[in-house]
């Protein structure tokens, strides 16, 4: 996604009698403006730190939680810098306020935007407790330490809980950053540990957390039924036969927006349009829509093949039809005419959906104009303006609650769905809990783009990747711009690393949506890529290994001190941890295989190991090893549990999974025909969290890209069968 | 009218859709929202509730075709102190986003009632309906071993096989 800016306009000033601490941090995006009075009350030292009566410390996450474990991470990075005692901190979800900056779930950019501030949150109310205590014992401040929620005076041994010295620090000026020290990695008590997730009790006993769970008093439930063919516009329907139905409200057309429904989360408020059926219950509304018979204008609506978006990709790269160049170093043509070596292979990947296990939902209350939202979305903060023009509401008017999220991977960026309760809210009069089916969100999603590259490679005389050529076929709604996550981003490695690279693009039309799925572009490009390397090192009869590290070299940073740009160190510190682990090299079993890649993505440097077997066209995925450098670790059980379940995700995309389109409407309805892996066909996952010292980033997607070359590498060197289209079961074969 | 043992405690449910799957008659009129929505067909395992002692995926049920039975969900699954599996999920950090876990626990606990100390091959069988897209296969797999292993120690909660056959 375009990954927002973490700057955002100053809320306004107001003249109170005291501004706590988050004003002076307001560069980093949280300000927190207060009354004495209220903090005093409240114990609130900032907008992010409550420390309660019962000596509790309430930490606020700002972002939304949807399985990435930021509701655990960020407030571990403030108790840290607190000394606050872990066990005795209470994880809350922040309002959705200007005061909170972006809070939004993407990019896998939560921890790397939040770490200054959420240090700085946690150091500067430490700093404030320390203030207080000093002022009361009438000591001097150096000699005060802290630890486990409590100020410590080591020469006359007197300590105070943080209970007891909040009402006081309230009172403290805040601190000028420059008196706030931040600790040195080796002082950390809590970073690094692993953490059980905050709310682990309550979804392990059912708590009511989740989005779907939301409830309000006077509520009643929504289905929203659209055009199969994406675009199409309901112009009639048996309305008055659907509203007769037992537990039927209401039901009514929604005009809808005309399309072409872009990827565009910031500013889009479109919906499509469609009849919204009103409920006592869920089953009712879902019932009715057996009963409900509509007549749609097909005329503006998609007519996608995805067969012959295929077809007609696949024929621009092998014709070399290039439209636009993206990317261009050396002297591509005459380092590949003199070249010891070429190879020219072409790799294709399908639409795939999100398929995260809770279906788009939300509970809107539009029926005055005090708007209130209860979502588990990962763009809270792009909810309330979008709202705002929708149902012509002040801003101000709309309070937004974050509600945890039953998975995320780019599928909750967009907020139609909430577009569409709000107006189905403002229509009934009531408080509505929109539901959408499965087979609606596999319908109406915003799919991962299909991806066609045509990859050449030129090897020297000497053995080493001199040129590199990419021609991609991208999905274009118009024929001149690729649709989302359709073409590619220039990566550091190879443009900036091998010196002859040219990347062009041809554009196939395609008029259905697509949106950030899991580690945008770089989950398909990496497939391709990763495996075309093993395929030029097979070919110039080189070890694999030996081959990659050579083609990423030595230059170690390509841009100093940028946490996303490659680092060739880095780089080959994972990729030789993971080889170690593996023990690559060593004497197989008959019919097993062992494949790498390496990818660098979302900041994080990433290298893994698959040891498969093949039987036919079974394939058995015994182990995979992963080797991750994403800097500082936060949470090394969040960590862990990311990279772990990467590996599966992966897998289990890789495996079968495949959106067909035929009339502009989804083929695949539900989980038999769009199957994820179950539990027996999970690999052993062994991972390895190397500790670089840089500054921590984000752990939800970078694992995921480098998993389905490292697969594919493996089931070549188990049976010489080089895969070249995802998802592999197009090929025949079958993960078991 | 239709009464169901709900978590120990009869519950009625009147004015309803006999047709009503139980899924839904938990959510939206029992109060009861652990049990997750994820399909509606079956395939996914978010919904797994037992159905006197047995783990069915309650998306498939009707609610008029159950009276009299008893139904346990994840929020009855804990009595003084939480099951062994809730509490084998919270120490080996199983969940991501948490989404299918009261499913998975719930399969897992019925697994464990009936075999006290699966194999792996046991536990890939007894898992296979479940789903989980975060991909916490590996922690699941690892928590349910530690849970046999706490279990062996003590008596099992829920004798299941004094209960009622069931083909569901």
């Amino acid at each position: 996604m375009n990954q927002p800016s973490n700057q955002i306009a100053n809320t306004e000033r107001r003249d109170f009698l005291k501004i706590s601490l988050g004003l002076a941090l307001s560069s980093s995006g949280g300000i927190s403006m207060m009354s004495l009075a209220s903090a005093e009350a409240s114990g609130t030292l900032n907008a992010y730190v409550n420390i309660n009566a019962d000596g509790s410390v309430t930490i606020y996450g700002p972002n939304p939680e949807v399985g990435q474990g930021v509701n655990t991470s960020l407030p571990m990075i403030v108790a840290e810098e607190l000394d606050a005692t872990w066990e005795d901190v209470i994880c809350e979800a922040a309002p959705v306020q200007q005061q909170y900056g972006m809070q939004f779930a993407g990019g896998s950019l939560s921890i790397p935007m939040r770490w200054d501030e959420m240090r700085k949150m946690g150091a500067t109310a430490r700093e404030m407790l320390c203030r207080a205590a000093a002022s009361q014992w009438n000591v001097p401040r150096d000699e005060l330490t802290t630890a486990n929620s409590r100020v410590l005076h080591g020469p006359s041994g007197k300590s105070a809980h943080y209970k007891d010295l909040v009402a006081a620090a309230s009172l403290m000026a805040v601190p000028d950053e420059a008196d706030v020290r931040l600790k040195a990695p080796a002082d950390y008590r809590l970073l690094g540990k692993r953490i059980s997730n905050a709310s682990a009790e309550g979804i392990a006993t059912g708590k009511p957390i989740f989005g779907i769970d939301a409830k309000v008093d006077g509520m009643v439930y929504a289905s929203f039924v659209k055009c199969p063919s994406i675009g199409g516009v309901a112009k009639s329907a048996n309305l008055k036969a659907v509203r007769a139905l037992p537990g039927i409200i209401d039901a009514f057309i929604l005009d809808g927006t005309p399309g072409p429904y872009n990827f565009d989360i910031r500013e889009s408020h479109a919906i499509q349009s469609g009849i919204a059926i009103v409920g006592k219950d869920t089953w009712s509304t879902f019932k009715a829509r057996e009963t409900l018979k509509v007549d749609w204008d097909l005329s503006a609506a998609s007519q996608d093949d995805s067969d012959v978006i295929e077809a007609e990709a696949l024929a621009a790269l092998a014709a070399g039809r290039v439209e636009a160049e993206i990317e261009r170093a050396g002297d591509v043509e005459a380092v590949f005419a003199n070249a010891a070596m070429t190879a020219d292979s072409t790799y294709s990947t399908d639409f795939v959906s999100h398929a995260q296990l809770e279906p788009q939902g939300v509970l809107v209350s539009a029926a005055t104009s005090a708007v209130e939202v209860w979502t588990s979305s990962q763009t809270p903060v792009f909810i309330t303006s979008n709202l705002a023009k929708l149902l012509d509401v002040t801003p101000g008017n709309i309070t937004v609650h974050q509600l945890r999220g039953g998975g995320g991977f780019g599928r909750r960026l967009s907020n139609e769905y909430i577009f569409e309760a709000a107006l189905i809210s403002r229509r009934v009069g009531a408080p509505v809990k929109l539901q959408w089916k499965r087979e609606d969100d596999m319908a109406f999603d915003y799919f991962r783009a299909p991806t066609y590259y045509r990859l050449q490679g030129a090897v020297a005389a000497d053995g080493q990747l001199v040129g590199w050529k990419n021609l991609l076929a991208a999905a274009s709604a118009d024929g001149e711009n690729a649709n989302y996550g359709a073409s590619y981003r220039p990566y550091d490695f190879p443009g900036k690393v091998i010196p002859n690279v040219a990347v062009e693009q041809s554009f196939v039309k395609s008029q259905t949506p697509t949106g950030a799925w899991r580690a945008p572009i770089s989950n398909v490009y990496a497939f391709a890529e990763q495996s075309f390397i093993a395929e030029l090192a097979h070919k110039a009869g080189q070890d694999h290994r030996d081959f990659l590290l050579n083609a990423i070299g030595d230059k170690g940073w390509i841009k100093e001190g940028d946490m996303a740009s490659l680092n060739t160190a880095r780089a080959r510190a994972t990729i030789e941890a993971v080889t170690k682990a593996a023990g690559w090299g060593r004497k197989l079993p008959e019919g097993h295989g062992l494949g790498l890649a390496f990818f660098l993505s979302h900041s994080g440097h990433i290298a893994e190991v698959a040891e498969v077997s093949v039987d036919g066209k079974n394939i058995t995925v015994h182990d995979v090893w992963v080797a991750a450098d994403v800097g500082q670790v936060v949470n090394l059980s969040g960590l862990e549990n990311q990279l772990q379940g990467s590996v599966v995700d992966g897998l289990s995309t890789m495996a079968a999974q495949s959106i067909s389109i035929k009339n502009g409407a989804v083929v695949q309805s539900n989980y038999d025909s769009y199957p994820l892996l179950r539990m027996p066909q999970s690999p052993r996952v062994h991972v390895g969290v190397l500790n670089s010292g840089y500054r921590p980033t984000g752990a939800g997607e970078p694992a995921l890209p480098p998993l389905a070359p490292a697969v594919c590498n493996a089931v070549f060197n188990a049976c010489g069968e080089r895969i070249r289209a995802l998802p592999i079961s197009k090929a025949g074969f079958t993960i078991v | 009218m239709t009464t169901i043992t709900i978590n120990g405690k009869d519950h009625s449910f009147n004015g309803i859709d006999p047709a009503m799957p139980l899924l839904w008659a938990l959510r939206d009129h029992a109060g009861i929202q652990g049990v997750k929505y994820g399909c509606g067909v079956g395939q996914c395992g978010a919904c797994t509730v037992w159905l006197d002692g047995f783990a069915v995926r309650s998306c498939q049920l009707t609610v008029g075709a159950l009276e009299g039975r008893a139904v346990t969900t994840v929020e009855g699954l804990a009595t003084a102190t939480l099951h062994p599996v809730q509490q084998a999920w919270i120490d080996h950090d199983v969940a991501q986003c948490g989404y299918c876990q009261a499913g998975q626990i719930m399969s897992a606990a019925a697994l464990l009632e009936r075999n006290p100390s699966p194999t792996d091959d046991e536990i890939d069988a007894a898992m296979a309906g479940n789903l989980c897209r975060c991909g916490t296969y590996v922690r699941i797999k690892s928590a349910i071993k530690a849970a046999s292993g706490a279990m062996t120690a003590s008596a099992p909660f829920y004798n299941a096989m004094e209960a009622a056959e069931v083909s569901a």
